[in-house]
């Protein structure tokens, strides 16, 4: 797949490809609960098929599948602040994350309305076209870079709190983008963001 | 790259499926399974709907004696006041929108040979499998005096929510400033095992905003209890706990928590060593497996045995027990716990429909305690199956509780968490 590099769409449907072909497989032959009925484990937390109604838990529908597996394998080792899912990571192998990660990307995401505040979303747009967009294309659609438009914003905010108390590690060039916003927005940074991505429904 | 994605996805399925009505040709030919779910709590809504989902050709019929479900998990915040009973009560049009046929009755009887179902309005309903969920039932020849006409009345038990949780918080409210509350939890096993020390929180929760020279003890016929450690945390900080001015005391077997006899006309408990006195008294009886299970003869014992592969009775084939009834140890009785074992049951019941063995069951719990303001506490656990002994256990390295000690941070998330938790549950049992 190395040589795929300089086209990277191509190089990720070969891997979604791939990863598809892994999950149907092994349900067929080898023992193990399959990775739908794991998913199926994980609705009464994240809703049916990982749409989570909220308040707080994060919708996991339509997650990238690569996206979700370094999630779990974070909490799983306790290298991302958590409250409950370290817990529940440890249970899986690597291959059964994978069949997860494979359900929830399979899914439709179903987005249910969120109070927010105009204003902020307003600035919270601009401020994402500027400094977050690159990386979290679409707005923050689902993708390679998580899930963040029409994210549950208590989670977000949780996960905003995480990043600068330095309880998660920032992943690549992200740090940088958030302190150039806060810089440029101050305090109100963070939340115009979160509004944002909260206003998308 | 989501299309491509998604199709690849589709033709693999696809493919699946072929493959899998070829050898049954019964089921292209249309003959619809037939299955009735008795019970319209967590475990019978749940695996209704999954049934739905994993094989819409199946006719699902489900039986409720109630016109509306009111959830259990969360009412401790109607002591508080935090919530009103109104929050915890669904209709179940959600259901009939997957083409579930939802009816109000009671089932009476099942006969597993000719496979039907008896309601007490003379209905039969005949079945192809039968999803028995009937949650717990209680042991009213356990404390002399404690019987269901008391418990309507005066002394509520409250452990199905509704009027008696009604009946407890207005109970609370017009109790004297330095009232004293006594809450009587049950052996074990019962439903919801953190669930009396979590009320016990709620209605601390509720004095020391309304009556702080208030005192609620709990008598115990255990002498530990479900994530007693972080309760106690709790109560330390919030209530005082171990001072001599603790809002909450906690008596169990050892220290005399143990009761035999109530006498209601003067709300007084006889315990093994003393009596006790109460402004209001809330008797959680010992429990068993509810009504149906013993009319249809499901039970050995209090609960109901079940092969832990499928939930299928090891009494009697093609009937399944979900949930509290059932003797599925190591599960907790709970909501999450329910939930889990009926997407199971589901997964099994198309299998059998299909000719197909069961595949490898899998199993979650999580259940959250709200202690108090910005305090929440939580149990998770992934249970997988131990086919020699035909017994669930816990995956070794994984599940457990919160830490003792967290961060406040923590502490206000698992409240969030919480409500979060009730949410999901009812949308993925019912909506």
């Amino acid at each position: 797949m190395e040589n795929m590099n300089n086209n990277e769409t191509l190089h990720k449907s070969a891997r979604h490809v791939l990863l598809a072909v892994l999950a149907v497989l092994p349900a067929a032959v080898s023992a193990g609960p399959s990775g739908q009925a794991m998913a199926f484990t994980c609705a009464g937390c994240h809703g049916t098929d990982g749409s989570s109604v909220g308040p707080s838990m994060p919708a996991i529908a339509g997650m990238d599948p690569e996206v979700f597996v370094d999630a779990m394998k974070a909490y799983r080792e306790d290298e991302r602040n958590a409250s409950i899912m370290n817990r529940i990571a440890k249970a899986y192998s690597d291959e059964q994350l994978k069949e997860m990660g494979w359900f929830f990307a399979s899914q439709r995401l179903n987005l249910f309305p969120q109070t927010y505040d105009a204003a902020l979303a307003e600035r919270g747009a601009q401020l994402h076209d500027e400094y977050c967009e690159k990386c979290h294309e679409k707005g923050g659609r689902p993708g390679d870079a998580g899930t963040l438009a029409g994210q549950w914003m208590p989670y977000l905010h949780y996960s905003m709190e995480d990043f600068l108390n330095g309880k998660r590690k920032w992943p690549r060039k992200m740090q940088r983008k958030v302190d150039a916003a806060i810089e440029a927005a101050g305090d109100t940074a963070i939340p115009a963001l979160i509004n944002y991505y909260g206003s998308q429904q | 790259m989501t299309n491509l994605k998604r199709r690849t996805f589709i033709r693999a399925a696809g493919a699946a499926a072929a493959l899998g009505t070829l050898g049954f040709p019964s089921l292209v030919l249309g003959a619809s399974r037939r299955v009735v779910v008795v019970g319209g709590g967590v475990g019978g809504c749940t695996a209704a709907k999954y049934l739905r989902k994993l094989d819409p050709s199946i006719a699902v019929t489900l039986i409720e004696s109630k016109p509306a479900y009111t959830s259990c998990f969360m009412s401790n915040e109607v002591l508080s006041g935090e919530r009103t009973l109104q929050s915890l009560t669904f209709g179940y049009e959600g259901l009939r929108g997957y083409g579930i046929d939802v009816l109000q009755d009671t089932v009476v009887g099942i006969d597993p040979e000719t496979r039907q179902v008896q309601t007490a309005g003379g209905r039969a309903f005949g079945y192809d499998a039968c999803v028995v969920s009937p949650g717990v039932g209680f042991k009213w020849d356990a404390i002399e005096g404690y019987d269901e006409q008391v418990a309507n009345q005066s002394i509520p038990h409250a452990w199905y929510a509704g009027p008696q949780t009604q009946l407890l918080h207005n109970q609370i409210k017009a109790m004297p400033e330095g009232g004293h509350v006594i809450i009587v939890a049950p052996p074990d096993p019962f439903k919801c095992p953190p669930g009396p020390y979590e009320r016990a929180s709620q209605i601390a929760l509720y004095c020391k905003h309304h009556k702080p020279r208030a005192k609620i003890t709990i008598l115990d016929a255990k002498d530990a209890f479900s994530k007693q450690a972080l309760y106690i945390e709790g109560w330390t900080k919030l209530y005082g706990y171990g001072t001599d001015n603790s809002m909450i005391q906690w008596l169990g077997a050892a220290a005399g928590g143990t009761v035999e006899a109530l006498d209601p006309s003067t709300r007084t408990l006889t315990g093994l060593v003393e009596d006790f006195q109460g402004d209001v008294i809330n008797i959680i009886p010992p429990q068993k497996a509810g009504a149906i299970a013993f009319a249809a003869d499901l039970a050995d014992g209090d609960w109901c045995p079940v092969d832990k592969r499928t939930f299928e009775s090891s009494r009697h084939k093609g009937i399944y027990v979900l949930g509290d009834a059932s003797s599925a140890a190591t599960m907790p009785k709970s909501a999450y716990a329910a939930n889990s074992q009926a997407k199971v049951a589901a997964a099994a019941i198309v299998a059998s429909f299909q000719g197909k063995e069961p595949d490898d069951p899998t199993f979650v719990n999580t259940c959250y305690s709200v202690v108090g303001e910005d305090f929440g506490i939580s149990v998770a656990a992934v249970y997988r199956l131990n086919a020699e002994t035909n017994t669930i256990e816990s995956i070794p390295g994984s599940g457990g509780v919160s830490p003792t000690q967290a961060s406040p941070e923590i502490r206000k998330r698992e409240v969030s968490y919480a409500h979060s938790w009730f949410k999901n549950v009812i949308n993925d049992m019912m909506e």
